[in-house]
């Protein structure tokens, strides 16, 4: 089941990504033709969007590090924490990665790297303290399970994919407004068509960032999953993994040093959600970076 | 003159296929060969904890000469032992004599505090995971590797260049059977 599961998470976020992509190409290609951007504009989009999100790829590390105040654990203090991410790799047939802990009583981990010769894995020190060997063992398993399946190397496709339609999406605007490159033909058409456009065009700009957003979360969820399943594949024990999430449910703690850039790598999701939830409303959810803790502990128990 | 340039690009791309997959059943047959001398590393490391434990409990608990000696002796078989049935009997021998002597040292609070003890149990914790994850990747690797020389297309070019199967790493009886722990 264990097998099945993480090649079922695997399948479902490639198609994801290829929905995505194919949605952003169509863009792009009526972008081009319709508000006249042209093959320039859409590359130029491109371009940019690319150099933006490049940098925070590369040094993911090092950014997420220092945006979580995070100190290099120490072998001999943190002897526990070493042992187990020693054991996974192995596990994993990984390197092992750099190892940090976070001065935050909030339970909370995240992994990030650009490959796994170049990832990092931080814990609070909440976490330490709350989670038993077997429970520690399981989060450290999920944020392996990332830096296996280049997630942070996904999601910087995503992000990107996000900014090019938002460029893209932008550029139209100030065609629109300032008059771009147009047909001399046109200029005489005046009135109703111009119209026309000009609200399709800016509802457009409002809509596809959102749309595009929306399918940045969706598969930012989706390999939440896949990271879930294949944590569970590492240590070939589901109850732990369950056991630690059903510990998070409990913990109503918020990590201090997260910030809105940065959730979507932790292990859940760590900005305040409503007080004594059971269920977000179906929008909140649709705008989260992580499944629910009751559906993951859920999916889990089938395994 | 186009169908023989087009039988030629058929043929080349039909030889770069298979020159990818030759080098991918390598790939796989060496990870399996180095996923099993990892498990051997790792024993080699618990191996080398366990002196060191059997000197710290000395310090605290001399008399209980017998648990101790039975570590040592048991450690002395794993060393020594060749094969795999031999080995994972020794390995069995040294969890249960090991598992012996962490119970004792429930009676010796001094024992108990002291750092050193506690770094060993916790590096002999670390280490009996290593072991356990080493042979589990090892089995991963077996999986992998002899997926690949059954599945078509490629078990015909596997049987060409005698890529033979490889066994996966199985608790021999002894080792299957509960562990006893007796006083």
């Amino acid at each position: 089941m264990i097998f099945e599961a993480v090649r079922a998470n695997k399948r479902k976020s490639w198609l994801l990504i290829a929905a995505f992509v194919l949605t952003i190409v169509a863009l792009g290609v009526v972008f081009a033709l319709i508000f006249r951007l042209g093959v320039v504009g859409v590359v130029v989009a491109l371009v940019l969007a690319l150099l933006l999100t490049w940098g925070s790829y590369w040094y993911s590390d090092r950014i997420a590090l220092a945006m979580s105040h995070a100190k290099a654990a120490d072998p001999v203090e943190y002897a526990r924490l070493h042992n187990l991410v020693e054991g996974l790799c192995i596990a994993g047939g990984l390197p092992k990665p750099r190892i940090y802990v976070i001065d935050d009583p909030a339970p909370n981990a995240f992994a990030t790297g650009r490959n796994p010769e170049h990832a990092a894995v931080a814990v609070t020190s909440g976490l330490l303290e709350k989670m038993n060997r077997i429970e520690l063992e399981a989060i450290l398993a999920h944020e392996i399970s990332h830096i296996r399946n280049y997630d942070t190397l996904v999601m910087t496709l995503a992000v990107t994919l996000v900014g090019f339609a938002a460029l893209l999406a932008d550029f139209a605007f100030r065609f629109l407004w300032w008059g771009g490159p147009r047909h001399r033909d046109d200029q005489r058409g005046g009135g109703g068509p111009q119209a026309i456009l000009a609200i399709a065009g800016v509802v457009l700009i409002i809509v596809v960032p959102i749309v595009a957003r929306l399918m940045q979360y969706a598969l930012s969820r989706r390999r939440e999953f896949l990271a879930d399943a294949s944590g569970v594949e590492l240590t070939r024990y589901p109850p732990g993994m369950i056991s630690a999430l059903e510990k998070l449910r409990a913990d109503q703690t918020v990590v201090h040093s997260a910030s809105k850039a940065t959730a979507h790598l932790w292990i859940e999701e760590p900005l305040p959600t409503h007080q004594g939830e059971g269920h977000q409303p179906r929008l909140n959810r649709l705008f989260s970076t992580h499944p629910p803790l009751e559906e993951r502990i859920a999916v889990l128990r089938e395994l | 003159m186009i169908v023989a340039l087009v039988v030629i690009g058929i043929v080349v791309l039909i030889a770069i296929f298979l020159v990818f997959r030759y080098n991918s059943l390598v790939r796989a047959r060496n990870r399996v060969d180095q996923a099993w001398s990892q498990i051997d590393v790792q024993l080699r490391q618990r191996y080398d904890l366990i002196p060191n434990l059997v000197e710290t409990v000395k310090g605290y608990a001399a008399h209980e000469r017998q648990t101790l000696e039975e570590v040592v002796a048991a450690r002395q078989h794993g060393v020594e032992a060749t094969g795999v049935a031999e080995q994972a009997g020794a390995e069995n021998e040294i969890t249960q004599a090991l598992g012996r002597l962490f119970a004792l040292s429930e009676a010796y609070p001094d024992l108990k505090a002291n750092t050193n003890f506690l770094n060993l149990q916790e590096q002999l914790s670390g280490v009996e995971g290593k072991i356990a994850y080493a042979r589990q990747f090892y089995n991963d690797s077996v999986f992998g590797y002899n997926t690949r020389i059954q599945s078509f297309p490629t078990n015909a070019l596997a049987s060409m260049f005698n890529f033979g199967e490889r066994e996966y790493f199985e608790a021999e009886g002894e080792a299957r059977g509960p562990v006893r722990v007796q006083f």
